[in-house]
């Protein structure tokens, strides 16, 4: 029987566990500048993440979905990106979002129970976050068609998690967008579980890059906890997108070390020893790790780094816990672009002012 | 007998039929170790085991498709939907074939399958979690869309749910999940679907209504009791297909009637049952008949859901204006 198509799947990563070079580093990361700036936006983002933590935790905030030991894909694809560049995410992803200018105050306005907090002031055309898992995938490959239908040298950037990739929704958007060739790219945070249902339940596949094959785009794994990998292969799937190219998929692989989200208890499914292990590997600290051996970074810094991160949060919960209530009746206000003349009636029983 | 939450009586008519019923299965997102998001299926793998009670990958439209395929063959799959929020990609298997396999082979294949969902608002969930469209699936022939109110109710539909020789979406109302306990016996006795129940008796005024609703409507049925209005509060549980006949004969005997429901107004579940009252009792009719229901907005968020939601005072004022009404 003759072979007739064969597929290879490379997985890769600069720094290894420990934040030790295993390999000669992109250009890029030769730069310090840059370097802090990955590094900042993780620092902050964990500092974020607590802090919605604890504001879930104390009835100030809704259910929130955390970002802990993921940080890495938000830096390296929010440094990736470029401004005109379209975001479509998840609900875990505020590390790409921050880079994309979203502020804290609007991801805790919408955790909080209010629709403002997904009218971003910044990157006005990215997509709100998808609470239905994987529908983004559809929108990035549409928004990718009018890229192109306009000649817009703009890349749409799909985020999802391992488990959306069991979704049709994923499958029949890589199919459009391998076969229209359209300028998307399809970031998987492989973090192991979709709640309660390991990585290896939800799926048979070796890698769930291979799946990117089927849509008829090349597709490979990275180490997802090494900030340098993700920013160096994210860049170059938005160029190879950019110049006409076509899409690609990366899967990153990392881990969820907090529960699913505030309403969930992981302990049920998952062992500590299994978290520890992991937290071992977690993205900040490697980072960390290879700053402070390269003398990029001390224990002083780090402390007034953490200060900062601390001082410009505590300013956003204040934004956000300062913002009123929208009135009632602002649940008309943006439903369709002009409020139909029938629903007028519906509008004047809700309390509050005209 | 120890009382349980409505909750804990879908556990407990799941895990009575899974012993007593081979063919039974229980599947869906996060069901087996995890028991369930809010642990409808708590220990039932432990029990039952990891084939008749498994996770299955994050897909919700095979999930209704497979058990299509489970049920043409004789199994009775019972799948939850983590939220009906995410039930809608499951609408072309339940429209294009659940509903129909009977039909279109002309009684050879048929579909008893139950699809589980919790649904409705007023537990500050993220954006998706809150919306209540059971009127989407009110609108399938060949479907019965059955929504419990108390743990006992939840217990007998659920298990008459999955007893049906046809498709049923079996919704939870998930605000009063653990609201208040009852005692419910674990004798295996189902309730009947296709009827509404009559939960209070009373002169003055029908309140028909379902789901968390009910408990909205039992406390003005209480306050207007106190000013002298009696109110004949019907569930009804069987929200399709319609159980007028109770309907008619209550409102044959109060002439007026006030519907609540949760969802939006707009051919809501509620404009059905008025427009049957229109056809079939409207020489018993005193007054119109009033609807109070959410609006017809997007569910909003949660810091403005208690303003979507019909309260009690909203309730209580259409109950007044319609007694008034001359
Ligand atoms: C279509 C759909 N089904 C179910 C859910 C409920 N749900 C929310 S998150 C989640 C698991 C998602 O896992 P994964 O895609 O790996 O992303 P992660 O949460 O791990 O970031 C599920 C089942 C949903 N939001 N959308
Ligand atoms: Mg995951």
């Amino acid at each position: 029987m003759a072979q007739i198509a064969h597929f290879d799947i490379h997985y890769d990563r600069f720094l290894n566990e420990a934040g030790e070079v295993e390999q000669p580093l992109p250009e890029f990361a030769k730069d310090t500048q840059t370097l802090l700036s990955l590094y900042k936006n993780m620092v902050y983002t964990r500092v974020y993440d607590q802090r919605a933590i604890a504001l879930q935790r104390t009835g100030q905030m809704g259910t929130y979905a955390s970002i802990l030991g993921q940080e890495a894909i938000g830096a390296g694809v929010g440094h990736a990106m470029q401004r005109q560049d379209i975001l479509a995410p998840s609900y875990r992803e505020g590390g790409v979002q921050f880079f994309r200018g979203v502020k804290p105050s609007e991801l805790f306005l919408y955790w909080g129970g209010d629709e403002r907090g997904m009218n971003f002031n910044e990157s006005r055309q990215d997509f709100p976050v998808a609470i239905p898992i994987a529908s983004q995938a559809c929108h990035a490959v549409g928004a990718a068609y009018a890229m192109r239908l306009r000649k817009q040298p703009a890349v749409v950037v799909c985020m999802l998690g391992d488990g959306g990739t069991s979704k049709g929704d994923f499958y029949e958007s890589m199919n459009v967008a391998g076969s229209m060739q359209l300028p998307v790219i399809f970031v998987v945070s492989n973090n192991q579980w979709a709640i309660s249902v390991r990585r290896t339940d939800q799926s048979s596949c070796d890698t769930l890059a291979q799946k990117a094959i089927a849509g008829g785009m090349p597709g490979q794994q990275i180490d997802g906890n090494d900030v340098i990998a993700v920013r160096h292969y994210v860049s170059s799937a938005l160029e190879r997108a950019r110049t006409g190219d076509g899409p690609s998929l990366i899967e990153a692989m990392t881990y969820r070390l907090g529960d699913h989200t505030t309403a969930d208890d992981a302990k049920r499914y998952r062992s500590q020893e299994e978290v520890d292990l992991q937290h071992k590997k977690e993205p900040v600290g490697r980072l960390r790790n290879y700053l402070i051996a390269n003398n990029l970074w001390n224990d002083d810094k780090e402390q007034a780094l953490i200060a900062k991160c601390e001082e410009q949060i505590e300013t956003e919960v204040e934004i956000y816990l300062a913002t009123e209530v929208q009135p009632a009746k602002s649940m008309f206000d943006h439903l369709y672009a002009t409020l139909p003349k029938s629903l007028q009636w519906q509008r004047a029983q809700l309390p509050g002012e005209e | 007998m120890n009382e349980i939450t409505l909750i804990e009586a879908v556990n407990r008519a799941l895990a009575y039929e899974l012993a007593h019923d081979d063919s039974m299965v229980v599947m869906g997102e996060d069901v087996g170790v995890n028991g369930g998001v809010f642990r409808a299926t708590d220990g039932l793998q432990a029990r039952f085991g990891r084939e008749r009670v498994f996770d299955t990958p994050l897909a919700e439209t095979v999930i209704a498709g497979m058990s299509v395929g489970m049920a043409a063959q004789g199994l009775r799959p019972v799948a939850e939907i983590q939220f009906m929020g995410f039930i809608y990609s499951t609408i072309d298997q339940i429209l294009n074939h659940a509903s129909r396999l009977r039909n279109r082979t002309r009684g050879r294949l048929s579909c008893p399958m139950v699809l589980r969902a919790p649904f409705g608002g007023g537990i500050h969930a993220p954006e998706h979690h809150s919306e209540s469209t059971e009127a989407l699936f009110a609108h399938i022939p060949g479907l019965r869309v059955v929504i419990p109110s108390s743990p006992s109710r939840a217990y007998g539909l659920l298990l008459a749910a999955i007893r049906d020789p046809d498709p049923v979406v079996f919704l939870e109302p998930k605000r009063i999940y653990r609201l208040n306990k009852q005692a419910v016996e674990d004798n295996g006795e189902a309730l009947p679907l296709d009827s509404c129940f009559v939960l209070r008796p009373g002169a003055d005024l029908t309140v028909v209504s379902w789901g968390a609703m009910i408990h909205e409507c039992q406390q003005a049925a209480e306050l207007a009791a106190e000013a002298g209005v009696d109110i004949e509060l019907i569930d009804l549980a069987t929200i399709k297909p319609l159980d007028m006949e109770t309907i008619l004969e209550s409102v044959g005997r109060t002439g007026r009637c006030v519907i609540v429901h949760e969802a939006a107004r707009n051919c809501g579940v509620g404009a059905e049952i008025a427009a049957r009252l229109a056809e079939e009792g409207l020489m018993s009719l005193m007054a119109p008949v009033r609807r109070v229901t959410g609006y017809d907005t997007v569910m909003p968020l949660f810091r403005l859901e208690e303003h979507y939601m019909p309260s009690t005072a909203r309730i209580l004022q259409a109950v007044n204006e319609t007694m008034e009404y001359v």
